[in-house]
């Protein structure tokens, strides 16, 4: 099997791929739901409905893809200038963990600022706190050459104990009845709701916002310029006169500091204060949905939408034929490994000796 | 401190420190194998999970323990061949195809799990492997068959790649593909070869802990394992022996926190003490950072022909 490199992308492949790597995904998925013994045609009429059927699903759809939106917008700035940043989960933890402790804390009463100016704070403090968090293995990376899959990954699970210890001791709600939740954030500080009577609220339009920054700043910035050269070859960028390891650091900020403020914006926007549970996953979700994006910011919000509304619907679906939830998992699996081969035979022919 | 002592001179810790090692004996050949080969193997935490999965299944069917050993590793091989296929094959990124296989293997484990039990509260269990008393070892005796089986394969990779023709083309590939190309090794072929075999390895690892560690499937049981790994290997230089020490010593700390925690004297919070093992693995990166030798090619995809 050799790969040989198409002079230009071909119409067919390109309209068939994403075509092929949907109905591939569909078939795998199929063949678990017959497995479970559940009517297929159904459980895939439920899954969609649950997850974009109703004003409701919708709303609970979108309230899912902010957190992801996010992350994936985190994984996609850091992959583009490939700093494999796998520690978005525990840079949300640490924003989630920061956003409280300036918002929750001193007895509810904020250090007695005014809420705007708290607001404000509140959100540096996240992103800080997850800029941060990368910036060590964006160092170690650049200074001493150890790999930052493996730095960021072992954070995370450090990260997770932190918050355990936080939420036992330090931050921890004197009114939980023994259950491991933080104080909450004091009122005004909670996000309004986007539409009445459902979770969705405005950290919706905040992330979307975020998605067109990150985009125009990799498309029309210098800064954007330098990620791009980085992540295309470092030896050329470098040679070219690019700061590269000023380039890496700074990604390096930029990616944590957008998972961080995924953790302010879960808190403030949806549940108010952190437990332990708050994130399933939201962080390694991301790096899926960049890849699904192909790094593209703007791609970046609907392959959140996309995945959130499989999760989404996966849940009421469950409930419905009782196929387990963990079928969205494989979904998103499926997809991301067919999206890849698809991209991947939009440019290159495949031929077998 | 007289603590510390106690807990060091009670035989049951150290045959805890090497029952914590095993999986992580075998996981971490199994991505040494891989990477020696240029390819890193993310896919390690699902694979784990996989074979942890499968293995018990088998068991639980009414196979005996060691048909469910062979099924896990099989089934870490087609994950290995999976893996092949993407970034061997097609050249595609060699992280986001691992952390693809890991997030599949989990959640198709998870899913099947739940399939076939669906309402149970309990984890159902199988009588697991026993401990090898005929053995008169101490330490050993206390231990199972797969652990005996993890420690003999240390010095068997060690000889397979430093003393045979397999073990120097695997280590070409990995240093220098178009070299080895040129002495007529079949890059693809290597490579595709390690990875299968180097994640067999890992499904394996997953399944000492259902078959032998514990009796049951549990969800989040492997719980970082799997990363765990890759870090040793990074720490062991890429050489078998080294990744035997690597692994006791982290499970040597691991072993320790657990025991601070139990003496019920622990000064500090418990969490403090789950996060040593990772603090110290971080550490041990650092350390050996300025001295750590990659396989040159590692992570580099080879398309033949192509530069």
């Amino acid at each position: 099997m050799q790969l040989v490199k198409r002079n230009t992308a071909s119409p067919a492949a390109l309209v068939l791929a994403p075509v092929g790597a949907v109905l591939f995904t569909l078939l795998i998925s199929a063949l678990l739901v017959l497995w479970a013994g559940a009517p297929v045609g159904q459980t895939y009429g439920l899954l969609l409905q649950g997850g974009f059927g109703s004003v409701f699903a919708l709303s609970e759809t979108l309230t899912r893809a902010v957190p992801l939106m996010l992350t994936g917008l985190a994984a996609a700035v850091a992959f583009k200038a490939r700093l494999f940043n796998i520690g978005a989960e525990g840079q949300l933890y640490v924003g989630a963990l920061a956003a409280v402790a300036v918002g929750g804390l001193h007895g509810g009463t904020g250090f007695d600022l005014p809420p705007a100016l708290l607001f404000v704070l509140m959100l540096l403090a996240a992103a800080l706190a997850g800029a941060l968090l990368l910036l060590g293995p964006a160092l170690m990376k650049a200074r001493l050459g150890v790999d930052e899959v493996v730095t960021t990954l072992l954070l995370n699970f450090i990260v997770l104990l932190l918050v355990s210890l936080m939420l036992d001791g330090p931050m921890k709600d004197p009114t939980a009845m023994g259950w491991p939740q933080s104080v909450a954030l004091i009122a005004d500080l909670e996000l309004g709701k986007l539409i009445a009577q459902t979770r969705l609220h405005n950290g919706l339009l905040g992330a979307c916002a975020l998605a067109v920054l990150v985009w125009v700043l990799l498309k029309y910035t210098v800064l954007g310029f330098d990620i791009r050269a980085v992540g295309a070859n470092p030896r050329a960028a470098a040679f070219a006169g690019v700061p590269v390891t000023r380039t890496v650091v700074l990604v390096a900020m930029l990616s944590g500091a957008l998972a961080g403020l995924a953790g302010a914006i879960e808190v403030a926007g949806r549940t108010s204060y952190l437990t332990l549970d708050m994130s399933p996953g939201y962080g390694y979700s991301g790096i899926v949905i960049a890849m699904l994006a192909g790094l593209h910011p703007l791609g970046v919000v609907a392959a959140s939408v996309f995945v959130a509304g499989v999760l989404v619907g996966a849940d009421s679906m469950s409930r419905a034929v009782g196929v387990p939830t963990y079928i969205a998992d494989v979904i998103v699996a499926t997809s991301l490994i067919s999206v890849l081969v698809a991209t991947l035979l939009t440019q290159y022919k495949v031929k077998f000796k | 401190m007289t603590e510390l002592l106690d807990i060091l001179s009670n035989l049951s810790f150290w045959v805890a420190v090497l029952r914590i090692a095993t999986p992580l004996i075998l996981g971490t050949l199994g991505v040494l194998l891989c990477e020696r080969a240029g390819v890193l193997n993310l896919g390690i935490e699902g694979i784990m999970v996989a074979g942890a999965f499968t293995g018990w299944l088998t068991v639980y069917a009414g196979a005996p323990l060691w048909i469910g050993v062979a099924v896990a590793a099989g089934t870490g091989a087609v994950l290995g061949l999976l893996h092949a296929f993407l970034t061997v094959g097609l050249a595609l990124s060699q992280h986001v195809s691992g952390l693809g296989i890991t997030l599949l293997a989990t959640s198709l484990s998870y899913y099947g799990y739940r399939v076939s039990f669906p309402k149970v509260s309990t984890p159902p269990t199988i009588t697991p492997f026993a401990e090898m008393g005929w053995l008169g070892l101490p330490v050993l005796a206390q231990q199972t068959p797969l652990t005996l089986l993890a420690l003999l394969l240390v010095p068997l990779l060690g000889y397979v790649l430093y003393r045979t023709p397999l073990g120097l083309s695997v280590r070409m590939v990995g240093e220098n593909p178009q070299a080895a190309e040129g002495q007529g090794v079949s890059v693809a072929k290597v490579r595709t070869g390690a990875i299968v075999a180097g994640s067999a390895l890992m499904g394996m690892a997953g399944s000492f802990l259902t078959l032998s560690a514990f009796n049951a499937f549990f969800f989040n049981m492997v719980n970082g394992r799997g990363w765990i790994c890759v870090a040793l290997v990074v720490f062991a230089s890429w050489r078998p022996g080294k990744a035997l020490l690597g692994a006791l010593l982290f499970a040597f700390f691991d072993a320790i926190q657990l025991r601070l925690q139990q003496s019920g004297s622990a000064v500090l919070p418990y969490q403090l003490y789950l996060m040593l093992p990772y603090v110290l693995s971080i550490l041990a990166l650092v350390l050996v950072a300025r001295k750590a030798s990659y396989p040159q090619a590692l992570m580099k995809p080879y398309r033949k022909g192509e530069r």
